[in-house]
């Protein structure tokens, strides 16, 4: 089932100082969730993500805009009519019930010709248990179960009447980092089993990238960016998605445009063709950087992180935005780099140049 | 570890006196008195022990009508307050306009002053040569007969007295019920709206059982509360409670003390131990019907 979404807005009235303002959560979002598909909603704290998952559960009403499932809008069906199944950040499984009864307790509100038999509940119950492997806890409650485990019979409550949308709200924050991993790989798994269109919400951009299909990076309410995670952070439209994507994150720096060079400090370090001239935010990938002894780009060296594989030179630069230039390299080069300075050449593909007042990017 | 149990001790130490000289000792007490028999408290002497108090007391007629009436109270009181109280409670928290008025005003017979509320209910129920009372005017609109319910026949007086004990006792369990449904996570709720639940099978499957403790905690103080109901009686009726078959146990133990029958310690004695047994009993009853209902997160 694909989810589009119509001019979606939703503003909500705040008091913040005494005086009434609205505060806009959700701006004018405009876009189309393919069928069958796995997308995060990334972005920071308040930029609008939760309210937009609890716009297509129907928990709240959107100002304006249109929200459609398919080819049915569902902008004003109420949302236990939505069909939506929808596991929440602190799970919110009823603590009176067992396990089993908490799973079934969707399917027993099934009225007229949807009613199931006792059985049959029973039956549907158990594969979606088995689904997320928690068979062997049904008769527990919720408060004797980890986080992994209440997370898994969340979700086998949503997933039991078989939704039309599933959604998850910070499906991970509450879980420790081991369980966290495993458990974004059984999220991934799930979905891909049972092709169900989902979304889920994350401000974590490593856990948004390493399962999503597609993400959507939102800031204040506003779609940033829409795409495959990989193309995403491979072109990043704007300065807050290009920062907001990847660890450890971009290194900006200021830069000037030259005579199709880009120059930092002093420096030129890299030819970029078809962009004016004038100052620019350059943005460097930490990847972005080769050390080589004659490179363009000079730092003073503050520090080498050796990490086996590979080796973060830790740098710094007058024209940096961070106090430290993060540079992943190969560990063949931890010979050559010692002393005050590092050079580097640049990787074309790595550096983004964004205007400085507005963050699009140039280049 | 010594040094500490000791001093554990020394903390409790106020606690334990005022427990002991004002609660364990007069219960031990009354409990001697109430197998003494024909005790003497200017002469602090008895003719002896056994159960003849208790064989007094329970062929009492004063007695069984107390004790009728005391079940009556706890049976219609109990139940209906609690539930009436839930719904308002309900209705209470699901407002938005003018809820703190309604609280308010809910709340207020709690800080009435219980005579006040008796003088009140006298206006409103009491028959008198100028005016069949506001009650009476509701009964004769509706083309009844006008009721003495003060002085009249006994379920008139039994309904007055219900009723003024229900008014009486909803204002503290609509506090506590409506800060026990304000304390249910609103996730619960979110998670039954999203799942499809109905507004009832929410209200039973998940208010409910959240409130659940509160629930029992309200029902075991109401049963105690009814049992030892003895101002409203008087608020309503006047003291002389015998006469109008209104009493209640605790207001025989009080007219068996200071009564104009009164000056029988041992007949009182005897008759509180009765109204200890029972409560004991129906507390009992209760914790062990709530343990298959009430759930503690």
């Amino acid at each position: 089932m694909k989810v589009v979404f119509q001019h979606l807005t939703k503003k909500f009235a705040s008091r913040s100082g005494g005086a009434k303002k609205e505060v806009i959560a959700v701006n004018d979002f405009d876009y189309e969730i393919p069928d069958g598909t796995l997308v995060g909603l990334l972005g920071p704290s308040g930029c609008g993500k939760s309210t937009t998952l609890n716009l297509i559960c129907g928990l709240i009403e959107p100002t304006e805009g249109r929200i459609f499932f398919g080819e049915d809008d569902v902008t004003d069906v109420p949302c236990e009519k939505r069909g939506v199944g929808m596991v929440f950040q602190n799970y919110a499984l009823y603590p009176h019930l067992t396990v089993k009864q908490n799973i079934i307790f969707p399917l027993q509100n099934l009225k007229g010709k949807d009613k199931l038999t006792k059985a049959e509940m029973e039956e549907k119950a158990l594969r979606a248990a088995s689904l997320v492997q928690i068979e062997n806890l049904m008769d527990r409650k919720p408060s004797e179960l980890s986080g992994g485990q209440q997370q898994r019979v969340a979700i086998a409550r949503a997933l039991v009447k078989m939704p039309r949308i599933l959604l998850l709200d910070e499906p991970l924050s509450n879980l420790d980092a081991r369980l966290r991993l495993q458990t974004r790989e059984e999220i991934s798994r799930i979905q891909r089993q049972t092709g169900i269109t989902t979304v889920f919400v994350t401000h974590d951009q490593e856990e948004a990238m390493s399962i999503s299909d597609i993400i959507v990076v939102m800031k204040d309410g506003v779609i940033q960016q829409t795409g495959k995670p990989q193309d995403v952070y491979d072109e990043p439209k704007n300065l807050f998605v290009a920062k907001f994507l990847g660890t450890p994150p971009i290194n900006t720096f200021d830069g000037e445009v030259k005579n199709g060079s880009l120059y930092i400090g002093d420096e030129a370090v890299l030819t970029v063709s078809g962009v004016a001239d004038g100052k620019v935010v350059a943005g460097i990938r930490p990847e972005g950087f080769i050390p080589k002894a004659d490179g363009h780009f000079t730092c003073a060296l503050s520090q080498v992180e050796v990490m086996g594989r590979d080796i973060t030179v830790v740098a710094k630069h007058p024209a940096a935005h961070n106090p430290t230039v993060r540079a992943i390299v190969s560990s063949d080069n931890l010979s050559a780099i010692n002393g005050e300075k590092v050079s580097f050449d640049l990787k074309e593909n790595k550096v983004f140049l964004f205007a400085p007042d507005s963050g699009e990017r140039l280049f | 570890m010594k040094n500490n149990k000791f001093k554990g001790w020394l903390y409790l130490l106020p606690a334990l006196l005022f427990l002991a000289v004002f609660m364990i000792y007069p219960l031990i007490d009354v409990f001697i008195y109430s197998f003494e028999e024909g005790y003497n408290s200017a002469s602090q002497t008895s003719f002896g022990v056994g159960l003849y108090n208790y064989s007094y007391v329970l062929h009492d007629p004063y007695f069984l009508q107390a004790l009728k009436n005391t079940f009556i109270l706890v049976m219609i009181t109990v139940p209906l307050s609690t539930l009436i109280s839930l719904l308002i409670s309900v209705g209470l928290s699901s407002i938005k306009p003018l809820r703190n008025l309604f609280q308010t005003v809910y709340f207020l017979p709690y800080v009435t002053n219980t005579l006040a509320v008796g003088m009140v209910f006298m206006i409103l129920f009491q028959k008198t040569p100028y005016t069949d009372g506001l009650a009476n005017l509701i009964v004769t609109f509706f083309g009844g007969e006008a009721v003495d319910f003060i002085d009249g026949p006994y379920w008139a007086k039994m309904f007055v007295l219900c009723f003024y004990t229900i008014w009486v006792v909803m204002p503290f369990k609509i506090l506590v019920l409506t800060s026990a449904l304000a304390s249910v996570n609103k996730n619960y709720y979110n998670a039954a709206k999203v799942d499809g639940t109905g507004a009832f099978r929410t209200f039973t499957r998940i208010t409910l059982p959240m409130i659940s403790p509160t629930m029992f905690y309200l029902i075991i103080t109401g049963f105690i509360g009814a049992f030892k109901a003895y101002s409203d009686a008087v608020a309503l009726f006047g003291t002389d409670l015998n006469a109008k078959e209104m009493n209640t146990i605790v207001g025989y133990v009080y007219d068996m003390l200071y009564g104009n029958s009164g000056g029988y310690p041992s007949y009182a004695s005897a008759a509180a131990i009765i109204l200890f047994a029972i409560v004991l009993t129906i507390t009992c009853i209760n914790l062990t019907v709530s343990k298959k209902y009430v759930h503690y997160s």
